[in-house]
């Protein structure tokens, strides 16, 4: 695949996401079209997550938005990574419309940003995935290699 | 290659099959072994017409090659063609839409032709067969591209792309994620499935053969009574009967003609008489375990507190546990505290602090013993299995040398080929017993269990004995009646364990997976 297919979608979104976000999305930084990093932050009241910012880092390879980018949040002194049954304490994120199955090209970065938001808005639970102490330490995969079994997608 | 597959496969046919005992008659001149006193009252009397009788371990599975698969779904095809009167190309697909499963199909299609064809995607809409169209002020949703004469297309739900992504799309599944028969539309959350004929429509030349392929291989991945061959290079598929539920009291041990040996219920290596459900637990312990066995040795111990292991690498009997702290005495494992003013010369053997910890110590020791007598012998006789693939090309070797030094044909020499192919499978079952023998609950059973094993242990070991002699001893019928007649007590000896594990296993008699304890 071209990367040339890649490069025209990212330039289209960017303009897109330049002009316009949805509230409690931010756009950090798009030097390149290989990675971007988004700021996130839900809406609600929501105790677990009131007052916080997350960090976002997509990776964008050359079949994007044929294969999904990979998308981690990561952890900076004023950036934590989200307490929620889905993401590991290493920012990975266990969720289907980030795999190769539940992906679809009519996906792009804004709305996987809003999924994420209301995945979050929407969990009460403060805790980690099962085994996350494990995962974390023995995991060399790289997360789009993971293959997550998406017990609960309603979370 | 060729030829050591060909010759392999040749030899391994039979060894299933019992062994012909009126063929021992004329072996009766070795002194080693009496056939008479073995117990096996199935065994003796068999005559030709009963000579492929198949013993109870082994299930009925039957091998397909590409052109028996290739002839199955013509087959099939025609019938559904027929009886149902649709095209040769719509029967196919039909076909796979109900996973090869033809009597379903023809019910469902007598009963609602609509809605079956319908939902496999065959159905006629309105507008005709899906057709690449330039529809003016088209928006493509993936490339957010636009533009005067953009084509595109869509599927029944009407999601419409151009053709240049939805021809990346396709690529990304076929060649990527190895999908053909199931793919869906790229929209977001819309299930439906692109039918074959869009799929005829879009796909490029580049992946057409790819496409097929795995379209063909969808009549083995469809069927829970077919599995491929996991042999590198094998193409073909076997097909055996036998459910996943009855696991627990059959192993189903196939052999493809490619030679490889399998389990139908999990794929790995034969690992008869050892139930698949063991095996994974077995194998699981050893990665464990293997650690954990390579620390152990004289010089080691474990900390009475915390378990964990210590080394001594000096003449101090003071002992510090590196993990916990805990201070203790290496001669008696008791409290160094108690131990007062005489450092470095314990005589408190008798203290209650150190029984306790003697005593605690010595269970895990045991149990640590326990496994690795199993574990060692498991390994000996693995290990041994993957240097019979230096004898089988040993023996090849040997026998071309055979042949040129003695005159002898091809055929007189086939016993040597025959008892390293023995040697071979009765490695792969001993290592195997050991593995089961860990989990087995002491009590009759075991024993017989046991003799058996010793007795096919000794078998092998004697046969595998007979290799290390020159090649000119080797030559000698006298010897060649020896190893024949070795060879066929190897194969006795591999069938007896078996059988006896087999009934008993189909019994269900409190054996491994019923009563397995966790160590
Ligand atoms: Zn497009
Ligand atoms: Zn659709
Ligand atoms: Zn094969
Ligand atoms: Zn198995
Ligand atoms: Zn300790
Ligand atoms: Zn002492």
């Amino acid at each position: 695949m071209s990367i040339q297919f890649a490069t025209k979608r990212l330039g289209k979104e960017l303009q897109k996401i330049q002009n316009y976000l949805p509230p409690g999305i931010e756009l950090v930084s798009a030097d390149n079209f290989e990675e971007w990093l988004v700021d996130i932050r839900v809406l609600d009241e929501n105790p677990l997550y009131k007052g916080q910012i997350y960090r976002l880092k997509f990776k964008f390879s050359s079949s994007y938005p044929i294969e999904p980018p990979e998308v981690v949040f990561v952890k900076l002194a004023d950036r934590p990574i989200p307490m929620h049954p889905h993401i590991y304490s290493n920012g990975i994120i266990c969720l289907d419309l980030l795999g190769h199955q539940g992906w679809s090209p009519v996906q792009n970065v804004e709305s996987v940003c809003m999924s994420l938001q209301s995945m979050l808005t929407g969990n009460t639970k403060n805790e980690r995935p099962p085994g996350d102490e494990e995962f974390v330490r023995a995991n060399r995969l790289r997360p789009n290699q993971i293959d997550f079994y998406y017990h609960d997608n309603n979370v | 290659m060729d030829s050591e597959d060909d010759f392999m496969s040749t030899v391994s046919s039979e060894d299933d099959i019992l062994p012909d005992d009126s063929d021992n008659d004329d072996l009766s001149g070795a002194e080693d072994f009496d056939f008479d006193d073995e117990p096996d009252p199935d065994l003796g009397t068999h005559k030709d017409a009963e000579y492929r009788k198949r013993v109870a371990y082994d299930v009925s599975f039957t091998v397909w090659q590409p052109q028996d698969m290739q002839k199955q779904q013509d087959d099939l095809i025609n019938e559904v063609n027929m009886i149902l009167d649709i095209s040769k190309g719509d029967a196919a697909i039909l076909l796979r839409h109900f996973r090869w499963n033809k009597e379903r199909l023809i019910e469902d299609y007598m009963d609602r032709p609509r809605k079956v064809l319908e939902a496999a995607g065959l159905a006629q809409s309105a507008a005709g067969p899906q057709k690449l169209e330039v529809i003016p002020g088209f928006v493509c949703d993936i490339c957010c591209e636009e533009g005067e004469g953009l084509q595109s297309f869509a599927i029944k739900c009407g999601h419409r792309y151009c053709v240049d992504c939805y021809r990346h799309y396709l690529s990304q599944k076929i060649r990527e994620e190895g999908e053909a028969a199931h793919i869906k539309c790229p929209s977001d959350g819309c299930n439906l499935i692109i039918d074959a004929r869009s799929l005829d429509l879009l796909v490029t030349p580049d992946l057409t053969e790819r496409y097929h392929q795995l379209l063909n291989r969808t009549f083995v991945e469809d069927k829970d009574t077919l599995k491929w061959c996991p042999a590198p290079d094998c193409q073909n598929a076997i097909e055996c009967g036998v459910k996943k539920k009855d696991l627990d009291k059959v192993v189903p041990t196939v052999s493809c003609l490619c030679s490889h040996r399998f389990c139908f219920g999990c794929i790995l290596n034969d690992h008869q008489p050892a139930p698949c459900e063991l095996v994974k637990k077995w194998l699981k312990k050893c990665a464990d375990d293997s650690e954990t066995a390579n620390w152990i040795s004289a010089n080691t111990k474990e900390c009475p507190k915390c378990n964990s292991t210590i080394e001594k690498n000096g003449g101090c009997n003071h002992m510090t546990c590196r993990k916990c702290k805990h201070e203790f005495c290496w001669m008696c494992m008791g409290l160094w505290s108690e131990h007062g003013t005489s450092w470095y010369n314990c005589n408190r053997f008798e203290e209650k602090s150190g029984t306790e910890a003697r005593d605690a110590q010595a269970k895990s020791r045991v149990s640590l013993e326990r496994y690795l007598h199993y574990y060692n012998r498991y390994a000996n006789h693995e290990q041994s299995a993957r240097l019979d693939k230096d004898i089988y090309v040993k023996t090849e070797r040997k026998m071309v040398q055979l042949q040129k030094e003695s005159g002898m044909s091809w055929i007189e020499v086939q016993y040597l080929a025959s008892a390293s192919q023995a040697l071979q499978t009765c490695r792969q079952t001993l290592m195997w017993t050991y593995a089961f023998a860990f989990y087995l609950a002491r009590n009759n059973l075991t024993e017989i269990f046991e003799d058996n094993q010793k007795d096919l242990e000794m078998a092998v070991e004697a046969l595998s004995e007979m290799f290390e002699k020159p090649v000119t001893e080797l030559a000698d019928s006298k010897l060649k009646v020896v190893i024949m007649d070795k060879t066929s007590y190897c194969n006795k000896r591999r069938v007896i364990l078996l059988q006896d594990t087999a009934r008993n296993l189909a019994e269900g008699i409190e054996w491994p997976g019923t009563k397995v304890s966790d160590h």
